[in-house]
């Protein structure tokens, strides 16, 4: 069943058309995601060619879905339209919109998140600045590379890309049920809440790792779900211990200030939910690795 | 990016917020000259980001031009808090009848922005929020609808401003609320907001933070950057666009993705504490798209570090594979030629790291060593930077 995105998933792309698109369109292509069309208004009727699948381009994201039956978009468009194009996915009403585009501005974000949360929430969204989501062999909705591991049985939840690729090659020879970047920025639509209720509810996911950072309370709210919802066994990793307080790195959300917000003290709520907690990603690993062979 | 207070003033004025006039001075004989213009007695604030000046003896009043050259003489050069006092806000001494606090602000746990008021102003909002909760009104504010008279005047009656002001001080919200959307804000803050004995309202202290993703709308904010604070790798990194913070240790660290680079400094800093106590000298985040170029300019940021002794290069190979970084390093080498005398310990992993590795193999470059794993370079890296010292 996987989480968020199956075999059955039709996708389109939002800024197919530029160059992180079109790039990633044939990778996504090309690991098997069932793409079925593109979103440009000025390219609308247009039919592009990706190393031999031809798409069509739609004036409208609401256009490409009554076409095509999309029930996922994902979202190149660069920073400066991106509000506009998320607005658009969410009046469209498509299921599940995956933002990619990375450095939208804050004030952006939040007024399409209070849009969703005022059309009743009928979009899940997936980001801002995140690599997606992927369901190993079934379908991938982003820029997460499908060749570092198949499908299996744990779900992963994390707010950084480059940590997700290396925790899903840590763990390649169990493999995946879906993987998901829910992005690093202060304001996301997805949490790992969400993400771990979905894994909670998903029969096909039998263990979770949860990946975060410095920054916010994201992770201490997540512990206390845990230990409230969540029966599967979870393992955690938090980054940035040795961080310099008041100093940003890289993510936007990513910034030690006060004592709040610390990887110690999402550390210490994560244990107290009974979470298992790695201090490096291999240890992490470990960690989850032992609960796969136990659940055999 | 903060402002300084007189930065945020400046804002402030420019979207009707009243403030009292004043100006900048980095030299004792300007602070002076602008106290004559003022023509009355003033108060002499240092410029730095960061709170406590007051106690730190950064606040002074001055009663003539010579004593405000005196007091400016005393604050410029300051240390407080590691933050040097480079620029003193001149401005009138004000009369305050009460101190209020009023901020904007987001709220990242609610997905939204926040308001935040109080009626006991003037000392440290933490400290409100913690010993008396209930003094601190906290509101929501919908980004879609913002804040009108009708909201500022909502605001207004749950922080229980006295009614004689009640009116000024929602208008003065309604500007503030102008200032937090059209300059892309993250925080603005005012503490105190006071009343002066004319039952004026005025923002006596300011506090911005502006949002740097939506510096593309703002090509004014740039002139805002304070150069001469900026550390000097940090700023030739910003020219690179790269993504760089300067740490105090002796291993230089270069990976792709900030979750991953945030990582590598937890591991070097727990490998070093093995090896004599060394830590991370730097976070360089080289992004996704790791080519040649992109590689030569983290390697030539970092190796110009003096502090740096060793260099770990920590890259997964996901969008760009591993014989692309491996390249990427082979040529950063060839371009820094002889400015390269630093050892450079390499771990890829993912992507077609096979090749990777063959390359990296086959340059043979007497500074890098490859190592297979995350932890075993981490170690790698730490005695070579203990070896150096």
């Amino acid at each position: 069943m996987a989480i968020f995105i199956t075999e059955n998933s039709k996708v389109i792309v939002q800024g197919m058309t530029g160059s992180e698109g079109t790039k990633h369109t044939k990778r996504m292509l090309a690991s098997g995601t069932n793409i079925v069309g593109g979103v440009n208004p000025r390219k609308a009727g247009e039919k592009v060619d990706f190393d031999g699948t031809v798409l069509p381009v739609f004036a409208s994201v609401a256009e490409a879905m009554e076409a095509t039956g999309a029930d996922v978009t994902v979202i190149f468009v660069p920073p400066a339209h991106a509000k506009g194009a998320v607005l658009e996915a969410i009046d469209a009403g498509i299921e599940l919109a995956v933002v990619i585009t990375e450095g939208i501005p804050v004030h952006d974000s939040a007024a399409f998140w209070a849009h969703a949360v005022a059309t009743g929430n009928k979009t899940r969204i997936i980001g801002p600045n995140c690599p997606g989501v992927i369901s190993p062999g079934k379908s991938n909705a982003g820029i997460i590379p499908a060749n570092i591991s198949g499908s299996g049985k744990i779900g992963l939840v994390s707010k950084s890309g480059t940590l997700t690729y290396q925790m899903m090659y840590e763990l390649r020879d169990f493999g995946f049920s879906t993987a998901v970047g829910i992005g690093g920025d202060p304001i996301i639509g997805t949490t790992h809440i969400d993400a771990l209720q979905a894994f909670q509810d998903d029969p096909e996911t039998a263990a979770i790792v949860m990946i975060g950072e410095i920054g916010g309370d994201a992770e201490e709210r997540a512990a206390d779900y845990i230990k409230a919802n969540i029966t599967k066994p979870v393992v955690g990793y938090v980054a940035g211990f040795t961080a310099p307080e008041g100093k940003t790195m890289g993510h936007a959300g990513a910034i030690v200030s006060g004592s709040a917000g610390t990887a110690a003290a999402k550390q210490e709520a994560l244990e107290a939910a009974g979470v298992k907690v790695g201090k490096t990603p291999s240890e992490t690993a470990a960690l989850m690795r032992e609960i796969m062979q136990s659940i055999g | 990016m903060d402002l300084y207070e007189y930065q945020a003033k400046d804002l402030f004025a420019a979207h009707e917020v009243p403030v009292l006039p004043g100006d900048v001075a980095t030299t004792p004989a300007d602070a002076k000259a602008i106290a004559e213009r003022l023509g009355q007695t003033v108060v002499v604030k240092a410029q730095v980001k960061t709170g406590g000046r007051g106690k730190a003896g950064g606040v002074k009043l001055a009663e003539t031009p010579e004593e405000t050259e005196a007091k400016a003489e005393a604050i410029l050069g300051l240390d407080i808090k590691g933050h040097t006092v480079h620029r003193v806000l001149v401005t009138p001494a004000s009369d305050i009848a009460e101190e209020y606090y009023f901020s904007f602000l987001l709220d990242r746990t609610n997905r939204t922005f926040l308001a935040m008021a109080s009626v006991e102003g003037g000392m440290e909002i933490e400290e409100v929020a913690a010993t008396k909760p209930e003094a601190l009104a906290k509101i929501p504010v919908d980004p879609i609808t913002g804040v009108d008279l009708a909201k500022a005047n909502e605001i207004v009656a749950a922080a229980k401003f006295p009614a004689e002001v009640a009116d000024q001080v929602a208008n003065v919200i309604v500007k503030l609320w102008d200032t937090f959307v059209a300059e892309d804000a993250t925080l603005v803050e005012v503490n105190p907001l006071v009343r002066d004995p004319q039952d004026k309202i005025i923002a006596l202290d300011g506090k911005v933070t502006l949002d740097d993703n939506a510096a593309f709308r703002h090509p004014a904010h740039a002139d805002l950057v304070d150069k001469q604070a900026e550390d000097p790798l940090e700023a030739k990194a910003k020219e690179k666009h790269l993504n760089y913070v300067k740490l105090d240790g002796q291993v230089g660290i270069i990976g792709n993705g900030a979750g991953l680079v945030m990582s590598t400094l937890d591991v070097v800093a727990y490998a070093g504490e093995k090896h004599n106590g060394v830590k991370p000298a730097n976070f360089l985040d080289i992004g996704g798209g790791a080519s040649a170029e992109v590689m030569a300019n983290g390697l030539d940021i970092i190796l110009h570090d003096p502090d740096v002794r060793s260099v770990f290069v920590n890259v997964f190979g996901g969008i760009t594979a591993c014989d692309a970084v491996a390249n990427g390093i082979v040529a950063a080498l060839g371009i820094l030629g002889d400015e390269a005398t630093k050892p450079l310990v390499v771990r890829l992993d993912g992507n077609n790291v096979e090749e990777g590795r063959r390359i990296l193999a086959e340059a043979n470059h007497p500074l890098v060593t490859v190592v297979d794993t995350m932890d075993n370079a981490a170690d790698k890296a730490a005695e070579l930077a203990a070896a150096g010292a």
